[in-house]
Order: structure tokens, then C-alpha cells, then sequence
């Protein structure tokens, strides 16, 4: 048996950031997963939901659990990433002056995400978007 | 010993209840329901905060306590105060005749639960020093706190400082002293004045702790009675009876009150009051949308002790008072003649640290994850039936409370006022069935002609 949820992301608007997150973590709590667990779910999933906001137009998150992981793949419309090793780097950031204002855009956003899951894979064609996949084993 | 059945201070008198809801509809937690018309408690959730306490029209929720005369059972009597309750007062009734009739009701001893705030302190800071690693550190000051992170943020146990709340530390400190003059533990009798629930639940079966030092609990608004009818025709002599006091720096006084530990923690500290405040708060921090805070004071009340359910006087002028003696307590420029408690010092720090504290959330449908879902599934198919108004008509506080409490067999489809219609149009319910599930939720009484009802529940506004 697996469960579906699926949350769409508004590029810009970062009041509503971390909705999804908070949707999830919920539903793990009701289905007693470990908090450990959870932690690393939600801060995964809050960077990346958080990314999308910040650089791209939309995007769509989807979150697929069963009894052994969660798996969540965000898929966005926007600029892609042209240098992802780059990008994988600690301090590497693209955000704009007012994103980094806001608090956000100190470059700890894909390594943060990476260092939380168990899989991490990571695919983007400039000008069309980037889609992540992040998979969180729930027996550690 | 987390699996101790959980004591809870609050009770609620079926013989009193109306099961108006007022307090299902505030419970942070989800706790409560109608049944029967009465207030029922899933004892689980109940983090003793009180609110429904609040909000009682009836006053059917009481705030257990020890009978007063259990202080004569022992030799040795002392009374443990905080310091919130000399504020309960006009500014004519100092901290010093709030102590001597405290002595003339029948206390050897009466000591202020702040007295070990600057040990406290120092520990603190040391403590947070060493956990870099967990930030931020969350106080264990407030034990409505520290239960509403177990039941409904189980990930932040782990950041929960595991170092005793003064309360304890000072009654460890007063059973040493009188034990070193003497005075065997059978003799000493230590009653914590409390201002609120929460308070008495962490005495009668703390987390972390095996046993708390304190011998029994005396409600606030009791001993305030108390006091105010003793001090009656008292002349100003009478109500200086000098006493040896433990002299308090004025900081520690404010401890209690919002902000008074974080405004007095090294780093980057925050306060914050009201359960819902923190209850928002906390779930940003799982997120870790909020970094870099080491250290987070977090008090279920408003005002902070100050605005316990158990305080008589208006919270705004509590912390008025206090803030106006530590004023006084500068000016004077006490300088702590007999701080006695220094000199347990390191006997008092070996004993200040709590043992792990575990998780127990309440949130989960199912033990077994795999049931769990299945549960989930139906619950949000449910969802889809269910108005989503949060009436209340069910008897549970929301609609997803009800949708969850269906899947663990606790309530019944039926129970919603809005598929009753439904089924009542699609015949699939017999209107005196239906009407005889809400005169199960809500009790007979609620559907009969009585101008009384009304009248019960006009006075709480």
C-alpha cells in the first residue's frame, strides 16, 4: 500500500513556503514514524519546497509513502540549474539580493537536502526547470 | 516509567458538567469530547494546561489539591512559594506580611521556589555551552511544555534541557538544610503553593525524575483566601513579624515571568508565552525554518505564571509588583545576608540533572504503520463527506477530529449532524434514530424547555 499527496508551489510567494511540509509532517506523526525520521523528511522537504519558491515559477510536490520510505519528488517550471556540482556545493547560491533579504539563499539549500536523505537524485535543463527526487528510509 | 498512568490534576465533576463544550472547543491538545452530555477526557492528550479550567462556566473542572490540614502531619512545615504570589496582593501587603501569616497559618519555614534561580543559572549556561550540537535548548521550566512536546512535537524531546526547574532544586535544598539541623525525613513536610495544574501534574508524577521531593500541593487561590481573611484586622506591627527570610538577588524574582529566564541566558534567547504562540512557534522550529536560537523559554500561560489558572490577582499587575520589588530590592542594595544556599552548591548541582525524557505522541492512528495508513486513507475518505464547519454538533472539536475518532472506532459516521440530514433524505436514517444519537451525544436535558441552561452559560461571557 502506498499513500499519494500532492501540493502544487507558487514561485515568489514565500508566505505559503513550508506548507507542505507541515502537511506531511503531520500525517507521518498520525502514522507513527519515527520522529527521527521525521525530522529528516520535513527539513529535506522545507529546503527544497523553500527552492522552488525562491527560483522557480511553480512546481508540484509529490510525496509517495509506504512502510519502507518516503519518497518525495518535486518537479518545477523555471530556470534550471546549468551548474549542478556547483550548486552541490556549501555557500553556492544564485538567489537574488531580495530572497537573501527575506533570510533565505545562504547556499546550504541542496547540500541541507542531500545530508537528510537516504537517495538523493538531482536532474535540470536550463530554461525548462529541475526536478529533485528524495527518498527517506524508514527503518534507519 | 513513561508508562506510568499519567496523573492529571484536572478533573472534571460529571455531577457539575453541563457538556456545554466551552472547554473541548479550547483544548490545545484535542482532548476533550461531548458524550452523554459531559465532558470526557482522552487522558493521553491532556497536557494539564488549564484552558479548559478557563473557560468552565460551571466550574465542573476542578483543580485537585492536598487538604490544608496535611501540613499537621509533620514537624517541620514549609511552605514553597513562588515568588508570583507575593504579587497577588495590593502594594500594601508586602512580601514580608504575605511570609508572616503564611507562619501564623501554621508554617515553621517559608521559602521562595526562586531561591535557586542564580545556581539554576549558572547550569544553564554550561549546559547550553555543551550542546551546541542541539539548538535550540528548550527550558523544562513549564511542565505544560514539557508535555505538550511529548504528545505533539515528539522530534523536539531531544532539544527539551534536561536540568530540574527551581522548584525541585529548592525543595532538595530546604530537605538538606533541615536534614543537616537534624530534623529526620519523616518529620519534613515541603507543600508547594501552586499556581496552576500543570504544576501539581509534575509533582505527582514528574517526567524525567523519579520522585519529587515535595510532600504535598496547596492550591493558590486557597492560600490567598487564607491569607487575605488572616490579615483582618491585623495592625502594621503584627504583619512585620521578622523573619529569616533567604534573601533572593531581584532577578531571580522575575524568573517565572515572560522573558525572565531568557532575558537572564547567555546567546540568543527568545520567550514566548500562551500555549497557541507556542504551539506555532514549535512547529516552525521542527521545520528548522527557524535556526539559530540557543535557547527558547516557552510558558503555556499568558503572563507567564503570572496568569496561572490558580493566580486571584490580575496577571498585568502581578508583573507589575514583581518588577516594582525587584526595584526595591536594588535600591536597598540587599546583599544577600544569609544565602545560605551557596553553600550546598555542589551538593545541589550533582543532583540537578533529570534523566531522558521520551516521546509519547498522541498523533499516531495506529501503533503498527501499516494500519496506521489504512486508517489514514478512510479518515481523509471521510474528510470528504464531512462538512469541514467544525460545528461541534458531533460532540468532537473539528471535523477531523471526529474523522479520526471514527477510524479508531471511538465515533460513528452517524454522529455528524450534516450526514444525519443526509441520510435522513436518502432514508437511509429514521429521524428518531437520528434524533436519539444526538440525545446520546448531548444528553436529554440539552433538547428540553429550560430557561436555566442559558442562564449557566451566560455567565462565563
Amino acid at each position: 500500500m502506498t499513500m499519494h499527496f500532492e501540493y502544487k508551489i507558487e514561485g515568489g510567494d514565500f508566505t505559503r513556503a513550508g506548507y507542505a511540509s507541515s502537511q506531511v509532517k503531520r500525517s507521518l506523526k498520525q502514522l507513527n514514524v519515527d520522529p527521527k525520521v521525521i525530522k529528516r523528511v520535513v527539513v529535506a522537504l522545507y529546503e527544497a519546497e523553500v527552492n522552488v519558491v525562491a527560483h522557480a515559477y511553480s512546481g508540484i510536490i509529490e510525496v509517495y509513502i509506504d512502510t519502507e520510505k518516503i519518497k518525495m519528488i518535486l518537479t518545477d517550471k523555471g530556470p534550471g540549474i546549468s551548474n549542478i556540482e556547483l550548486a552541490m556545493e556549501m555557500g553556492f547560491s544564485t538567489a537574488t539580493p531580495e530572497v537573501r533579504e527575506m533570510g533565505f539563499g545562504a547556499g546550504m539549500g541542496l547540500p541541507n537536502i542531500k545530508k537528510n536523505s537516504d537517495e538523493f537524485k538531482i536532474e535540470s535543463e536550463v530554461g525548462i526547470g529541475t526536478k529533485l527526487e528524495i527518498v527517506v528510509f524508514i527503518k534507519q | 516509567m513513561e508508562n506510568k498512568a499519567f496523573h492529571h490534576a484536572l478533573k472534571i465533576r460529571q455531577d457539575v458538567c453541563i457538556g456545554c463544550s466551552h472547554c473541548m472547543r479550547v483544548c490545545p491538545t484535542e482532548a476533550l469530547r461531548v458524550r452523554n452530555g459531559k465532558a470526557e477526557l482522552y487522558e493521553n492528550r491532556c497536557i494539564d494546561c488549564g484552558e479548559c479550567f478557563k473557560v468552565c462556566p460551571t466550574s465542573a473542572i476542578i483543580i485537585e489539591q492536598d487538604d490544608f490540614n496535611k501540613i499537621f502531619n509533620y514537624d517541620y512545615r514549609v511552605a514553597l512559594v513562588p515568588s508570583i504570589f507575593t504579587g497577588q496582593f495590593s502594594d500594601e501587603i508586602t512580601a514580608t506580611a504575605v511570609t508572616s501569616i503564611l507562619l501564623k497559618l501554621g508554617f515553621n519555614e517559608v521559602i521562595e521556589v526562586e531561591t535557586s534561580v542564580e545556581l539554576l543559572k549558572e547550569e544553564i549556561n554550561n549546559y547550553i555551552a555543551n550542546n551546541k550540537h542541539t539548538k535550540p535548548v528548550i527550558s523544562s521550566f513549564c511542565p505544560a511544555i514539557v508535555r505538550l512536546i511529548q504528545v505533539k512535537f515528539p522530534s523536539l524531546v531531544e532539544n527539551l534541557m534536561l536540568i530540574k526547574p527551581p522548584l525541585d532544586i529548592t525543595s532538595a535544598y530546604i530537605k538538606k538544610k533541615l536534614q543537616d539541623k537534624g530534623v529526620s525525613d519523616d518529620q519534613i513536610g515541603i507543600f508547594y503553593i501552586t499556581p496552576c495544574a500543570a504544576k501539581i501534574a509534575a509533582v505527582k508524577s514528574p517526567v524525567g525524575e523519579d520522585k519529587s521531593e515535595v510532600t504535598g500541593v496547596l492550591n493558590m487561590n486557597l492560600i490567598y483566601n487564607k491569607v487575605l481573611k488572616s490579615l483582618v484586622g491585623l495592625n502594621d506591627s503584627e504583619k512585620e513579624i521578622s523573619s529569616n527570610r533567604e534573601c533572593l538577588t531581584g532577578n531571580s524574582l522575575i524568573w517565572s515571568l515572560t522573558n525572565g529566564e531568557a532575558s537572564q541566558i547567555n546567546g540568543r534567547s527568545l520567550a514566548i508565552d500562551g500555549i497557541y504562540n507556542v504551539i506555532e512557534f514549535l512547529e516552525k522550529i521542527e521545520n528548522e525554518e527557524i535556526s539559530d536560537i540557543d535557547f527558547l523559554e516557552l510558558r503555556a500561560c499568558d503572563e507567564s505564571c503570572a496568569g496561572g489558572v490558580l493566580t486571584s490577582g490580575n496577571r498585568f499587575l502581578t508583573v507589575e509588583r514583581l518588577h516594582k520589588r525587584v526595584d526595591d530590592s536594588i535600591k536597598l542594595d540587599d546583599k544577600c545576608p544569609n544565602s545560605k544556599i551557596l553553600d550546598y552548591k555542589e551538593s545541589l548541582r550533582s543532583s540537578m540533572a533529570i534523566s531522558e525524557i521520551n516521546p509519547r505522541s498522541m498523533m499516531k492512528l495506529d501503533e503498527d504503520m501499516a494500519k496506521a495508513m489504512k486508517k489514514m486513507e478512510r479518515s481523509n475518505r471521510l474528510m470528504c463527506f464531512l462538512p469541514g464547519i467544525d460545528c461541534g454538533s458531533c460532540g468532537a472539536p473539528s471535523c477531523q477530529a471526529l474523522a479520526e475518532d471514527i477510524v479508531q472506532g471511538k465515533a460513528a459516521i452517524s454522529h455528524c449532524i450534516f450526514l444525519q440530514k443526509t441520510m435522513e433524505q436518502t432514508r437511509k436514517l429514521n429521524p428518531n434514530h437520528s434524533f436519539r444519537i444526538m440525545e446520546k451525544i448531548w444528553g436529554k436535558d440539552r433538547f428540553e424547555k429550560n430557561c436555566n441552561k442559558i442562564d449557566k452559560s451566560k455567565r462565563f461571557h
